[in-house]
Formats: structure tokens, sequence, C-alpha cells
């Protein structure tokens, strides 16, 4: 008792003045003890995270969650989501409603800290970016001298645009917008010549919104760092390994070229990697905590990242986002797995 | 007119008919609309604008709409509407994210809710049959909804306790021996189980209703959740700012402070902000890992809210009623509970008829704003169907529908408070 009033009291001691929850207890035993993982997404953004006719909820993010789930239960289905908002997304992991939070979250120093989160990793790496009508024929945003921005006010996002311009000794004029429904109605009615936001809220918005898509080109610059991933909080090690290693194992998968459909026949192959990694060597899952055929279960019912990729928002679906940064390393991407072993 | 100067009595002579040019269709007309060479203008532009307008609308939202397409690719080809969305996304938008093969069970839920608030419109309902049509309804809407219930036996005997005590203070001289014994033994069963339980002498039991499998409120979506927001936000707000009302009108310094406190902090303040309370901070101030679920919360915050409003309308309608009438009753040996519920409030309600079902219109609508805090009403049911980037640029259609959908609920309200108004008002209308 008096081990657990210290420990608590430890707990809050590390947070004190921060998040004012404590959170000692092993986030993992709850989740296992309840036999599904809870998952913060987002509440609607194109092939990020998106409930279907259905009802199901679909994306890239969403298929994160999926694959913890596969990782930890051996079943991808073993998720609730919970939608949440931007305001109230902190406030539901703080407050234990979910287990980690996937839905295109900036890993910044600030969040990471003093929150009282852990980011542990980057699914997504995005970066603001500048959409212009086709018909302006420009190609680069080095041109975009005297153009009218449209930009919603009090985000990084005004800031990285006014930085990004007087770098370049360039001017432009902005036009300030709170709401993005009507940033958006503002630029393809033509009040502004240029978009910026999120590069992936760019592809979004102009799969989404835009009268003809094919209209519309999104400039190759992107002027900042928005890593985007998933999160979870303080307190328990085990489960953010669990989510970190989610996401390097489909790195690693496609990387060594296993892939939903040629899975079974890769647990025959020789090479001693993709043996460890599908866990026909056993130890990785032990090392773990969960099943041997973690990345199996991963691979086979979710996908390895570039499938998962290029499903949700890769080139053959409506949004056409090119894997630019996030290829491979090998393909001159950021997306760099640990080894598993 | 030209008659009245003529000799002889009006009655000698027979009755002509008016000139062709002012009587039938044709003087209806003359008189309304080409009265001068303005309104005529004014007459055949603004026919003009609506002949172009109907048109229009008919081409686009039929002649050439798109009523059938795998994606919203396919609804490019043509000019018109793409009805074809609405028929890939009606369910998702109706049902939000309920299972669904199960999509029947919120279906039903609705018709129900329908059916209770249909049948207690009636004013033939407005006795004892409401007590039996609101537990039956609501116990039907949220089993099919939950699929499972649990009813604990703590909640049965409070019902007996307050049934008991209600029904006591209310016909304690009217009731003949054997009624009174009858809600005395009603309340002393309630005090006596509660007490037993409280001191934890009894166990606390429920009475498991499943006969469908559990679906939890994270998953209700859509018109079903607007729905219950509103029904019930409205049904517990109903009493509970009536009660407020009386609160803010009592003699007793104490409770009359607490009422206008209640009343003025929560008038005082948005409703989104209220969500957000309920929302951030609660979760916040309770002890780690206990939490309520996300969808009482906003329906707590839906009531608060509601229940402040409809206290100053009710307030509003107190006020009007002459002093004689509380002076009357008095006169008559009335207590304060039968002064009220026999005298005061049939007469104050009745007055506050229309501004109460415009705030009702007000809430249904306003139950959207629970978007903000994750649940997916039946209006963000709506948006998330837009941002589907196979089914991409047809907001109109989407946001058409969902209009339509609202405005068959606020209109039907909008004329049974002209009903109500005429019903009740027959004895002032002489």
């Amino acid at each position: 008792m008096l081990k657990q009033t210290l420990a608590a009291a430890a707990g809050i001691v590390a947070l004190a003045g921060v998040s004012g929850v404590a959170h000692a207890g092993p986030d993992l035993d709850a989740i296992k003890a309840r036999g599904h993982i809870i998952c913060g997404v987002g509440t609607g953004l194109a092939g990020f995270e998106l409930a279907d006719s259905q009802g199901k909820w679909t994306g890239l993010d969403v298929d994160l969650c999926r694959g913890v789930a596969a990782a930890l239960f051996g079943d991808a289905e073993k998720v609730k989501y919970v939608p949440t908002t931007a305001q109230q997304r902190f406030t539901a992991l703080q407050s234990k409603e979910v287990d980690l939070l996937s839905r295109t979250t900036t890993w910044t120093l600030t969040r990471d800290t003093q929150l009282g989160f852990d980011f542990t990793g980057v699914n997504y790496y995005d970066g603001q970016g500048f959409m212009v009508a086709k018909k302006l024929g420009v190609k680069s945003a080095k041109e975009l001298n005297g153009a009218t921005v449209c930009v919603s006010p009090g985000t990084t996002t005004e800031l990285n645009l006014a930085d990004y311009f007087r770098a370049n000794k360039m001017s432009f004029k902005p036009v300030v917008i709170e709401k993005v429904d009507e940033i958006r109605q503002a630029f393809f009615s033509g009040r502004c010549d240029v978009y910026t936001t999120d590069a992936s809220g760019l592809y979004a918005t102009r799969a989404a919104n835009a009268p003809k898509p094919d209209d519309y080109i999104i400039l190759p610059e992107i002027i900042s760092k928005e890593p985007l991933g998933p999160v979870v909080r303080h307190g328990d090690n085990q489960w953010a390994d669990i989510v970190r290693w989610t996401h390097y194992a489909m790195l690693e998968a496609e990387e060594y070229g296993i892939t939903s459909k040629n899975v079974d026949e890769m647990l025959k192959s020789d090479n001693p990697v993709i043996k460890r990694i599908l866990g026909v060597t056993p130890g990785m899952g032990k090392a773990l905590g969960v099943d041997e055929k973690w990345v199996y279960n991963i691979v086979k019912q979710v996908g390895n990242y570039g499938e998962i990729f290029e499903r949700n928002i890769g080139a053959q679906t409506p949004l056409k986002i090119e894997r630019g940064l996030n290829a491979l390393w090998t393909k001159g991407g950021l997306q760099y797995a640990p080894p598993i072993r | 007119m030209s008659q009245a100067t003529e000799a002889g009595p009006a009655t000698a002579r027979p009755a002509r008919l008016p000139p062709t040019t002012d009587d039938g269709f044709v003087g209806w007309l003359r008189k309304n609309l080409f009265s001068s060479i303005g309104n005529s203008i004014t007459t055949i532009v603004v026919v003009a604008f609506l002949v172009w307008l109907i048109t229009w609308f008919v081409d686009w939202a039929l002649l050439h709409a798109t009523f059938r397409a795998e994606t919203g690719k396919d609804c490019a080809k043509s000019s018109g509407a793409c009805w074809a969305l609405i028929g890939e996304k009606f369910r998702y938008i109706f049902f939000g994210s309920f299972p669904y093969e199960q999509h029947w069970r919120p279906l039903f839920a609705i018709i129900t809710m329908i059916a209770m608030l249909l049948l207690s419109s009636d004013r033939r309902m407005w006795n004892w049959r409401l007590a039996v049509i609101w537990p039956v309804g609501s116990f039907i809407t949220f089993l099919l909804m939950f699929g499972q219930i649990h009813i604990p036996v703590t909640l049965i005997f409070l019902v007996a306790l307050i049934a008991g005590l209600g029904g006591f203070l209310l016909r304690r001289d009217v009731a003949d021996q054997g009624e009174r014994v009858a809600y005395m033994a009603l309340m002393a069963i309630g005090a006596v189980y509660l007490v037993l339980r409280i001191l934890g002498v009894l166990p606390g039991l429920a009475i498991p209703i499943a006969p469908f499998s559990y679906v939890e409120t994270g998953l209700w979506g859509g018109l079903a959740v607007t729905m219950i927001l509103a029904t019930y936000g409205l049904a517990f707000a109903f009493p509970y700012g009536i009660l407020l009302a009386l609160g803010r009108r009592s003699n007793l310094p104490l409770i009359r402070g607490l009422c206008v406190g209640f009343i003025e902090l929560i008038r005082g303040v948005p409703l989104i902000s209220l969500l957000i309370m309920a929302s951030l901070m609660l979760p916040l101030f309770l002890p780690s890992g206990m939490n309520f679920d996300k969808f009482l919360r906003a329906q707590v915050a839906v009531i608060l809210f509601a229940g402040a409003y409809i206290a100053e309308i009710v307030r509003g309608g107190l006020q009007s009623l002459p002093k004689g009438q509380f002076e009357a009753a008095d006169a008559m040996g009335l207590n304060y509970v039968q002064k009220t519920v026999f005298i005061v409030l049939p007469q104050a309600l009745r007055v506050v008829i229309p501004p109460l079902i415009n705030t009702f219109i007000g809430f249904f609508k306003d139950t959207s704003l629970v978007l903000i805090i994750g649940i997916f009403d039946f209006l963000s049911t709506s948006n998330q169907a837009l941002v589907d980037p196979l089914w991409t640029g047809y907001p109109g259609e989407v946001y058409l529908f969902a209009a339509a959908v609202y405005f068959f609920f606020c209109f039907s309200m909008s004329r049974y408070s002209k009903y109500l108004e005429r019903e009740l008002n027959k004895g002032t209308q002489r």
C-alpha cells in the first residue's frame, strides 16, 4: 500500500503542474483485460480517418490502430474508435478515454514532454505546401511573388508563410479567413491565387472540395516540418513499445517485400531477417510481449506500410498523394525502421 | 356603388353581378397583381424569376440528375444532381457507425420515439397514460439502441417511493382511505429498501434484459442521436425548467438564490462551452480511470442548458397570471402542490406555448453542436458523407437532404404548436 502510494506520488511529482493526472498503472493490462484497444481518431479527414458508407472507419491512421490490434490480439478488428476533435484529443488521451491517439497529430517538443505524452513514431511526414490553379502556369513556389494567399489566422501556417516569403524576398497579399470551409470556398472561387496549409490537407481538399480536382496542382516545395504520428500517455512503456514497433514492423515488411498477398509464402523464406520478422525464428514476439506471429498478423490483416499508403492516400486513390518524404529510406524517403532483431 | 344614388329601395331591384373584370380569377389578378404599372412590372419580374428558378431546379434535381452510380465520378457525366450519393450514404447519414447489419434497431428506435411523441401530442393522452407511454417507449428505444439493459432493483424502489410521494401529496384530501394507505405503503416500501440498500444490508441487484448484442453509445450516430438528444434533453429539461421557474418565485431565499444563480450561470455561457466543459474538464477532475459515458455527459449538458431557458419562459407564464388566481386557490384551502399543479401551471403553460415550442425547435437544431466533442449527430454524419474521396464534390445534395429532414421535424413542431394554441385557447376565443 505504501509502495503504491509512493509510486502514485512519484507519478504526480513527475507530471506536476502539467496534466494534473497521474498515470501509474500499466495501460497494457487494462487493454488486455478489456480485449480490445480504444483508438482516438479524428472526425473525418479523407484518406486518414473516415467512416465509410457502412460506418466502418478507414484510413492511414485507422490502419495503424488495426495493426496494433493485430499485433496484440491477432485480430485487426479488435479496435473501438472514438472520434475526437482537435481541441478534445489530448484530454481524451489524458483522461484514459482512449488508449492511443492516431489522428494526424504533429510531434512537437511540448506535446511530447509537457502534456505527458510519448510520440511513438511518424507514420506520415507532412509539411506545409501550396496549392494553385493549373491555369496560372506556376511550377514552383519561388514564382509566387505578389500572389494573393488564402490562410487561416493564428496558426503556425500563417507564420511559416510570412517567413518563407521574406526569406525568398517575395511579397504576398494574405487573405486571412478563420473557417476552413470559407477558405476553401474563397480559394476555389478565385479570391486568392494560392491556398496554403499542410500538404495532406491540400491533397484532401483538392480531392474532396475542388469542383474539378485536375485543375489544381500542389507545388513541390514543402516549407515546414509536420511529422504526424501516433501518441500514447506516459506511464506504460511496454504499451508504447507495441505501438512503436507496429509501425516499424509495417516498414520492415515493406523493405523486405513482405505483402499481405505473399506473406504466407514468405513464411518459407530462407532469409534469416524475414524468418525473424515473421516469427519463424522465435524470440521477437516474446521480447515485445506479444505473440510470435505478430508481424505476420499485421501484414496479413492490414498490410505493409506501402500497401496501406497506396490503399488510403496513394496514386490510385482520389487523393493522389505521392510517397515523397514517406518513401522508404532505400528509395530516398524518410521512413526508416530500426532492425527487428 | 352607383346603384346607391338611384331612387327606390335597394331590395326592389334584382341584384346584379359585379363586372367580370372585378370578380373571379381575372378580377383577383387585377386587384392583387396588376393594380398599377409598378405592381405589374414587379409581378412580371418576380414570376419570370420564379419560373426560371423552378425550371432550373427541376432540371437539376430531376431531369438531369443521376440516381444510380458506382462512385461520384459517374455523376460528373451529367450536369444535374447526384442523388446516387444519397442512395449510397443515407444509411450512414441516418444511423452512423451502428453495426451495419443491425441498422433496423436504430430505425425502429426512431420510429418508436416518433410514435411516442405523436401519442403524447394528443390531448386525450395528457393524464396517467403519459406515465405509461414514456417509460414503455423509452424502454423500447434504449433496449433497441443498447441491445441489453440492466435494470437496477434500486431504481424500481426509487420509482415506487416517488410515485407514492407524488400521489400522496396531490391526492391527500380527495383520496379515500384505501388509496391513501396504498400511497403510504408504496412510500414505505421504497424508503425502507433504499435505507437498507444505503446501509449495505441488501445487495445491489439488477435485472438483465438482453435480447440483442450490446452496442455502446460510441457507435451511435445520425438521426437516432439527434432525436435522443433532443427528445430526452427536452423531456427532462421541461419539468426541470418548471421546477426552476417555481423556485425562482419561491418565498424561501435559499431556494430562490440557488435557482436564480443556476439560471443566470447557465444562460450566461454558450452551449458550446458547457459541452466542452462536460467533455474536456470533467474527465480531468474525476479520479483517474473513472469515466462517465461521453454521450451521457452531452445529454446532461443539453438538459441543464435547455432547463435554464425553459425556466425563464415558464416564469414569463407565471407572471402573466393575475394575483387573484393564487389568492382564490389559497382561499379554497389548496396546499402549495395542489395550487401549483391544478391552478397555476395549467394557465401559465398555456400562455407560453409559442415561446416553448420555439425553444424546442431551437434545441432540436442546437444538438448538432455535439460534433465538437466527437459525437456524430445527424448533421455530422451528413458532413462525414461529404469527406469520402470517392464521392466528393456534391455538398449541395447532402445538405439539401439534411435540410429536408430537419425541416420535416421543425415544421411539424411548428404546426403542432399552432394547433395546440387553438385547442387550448378555445375558452378565451368567443
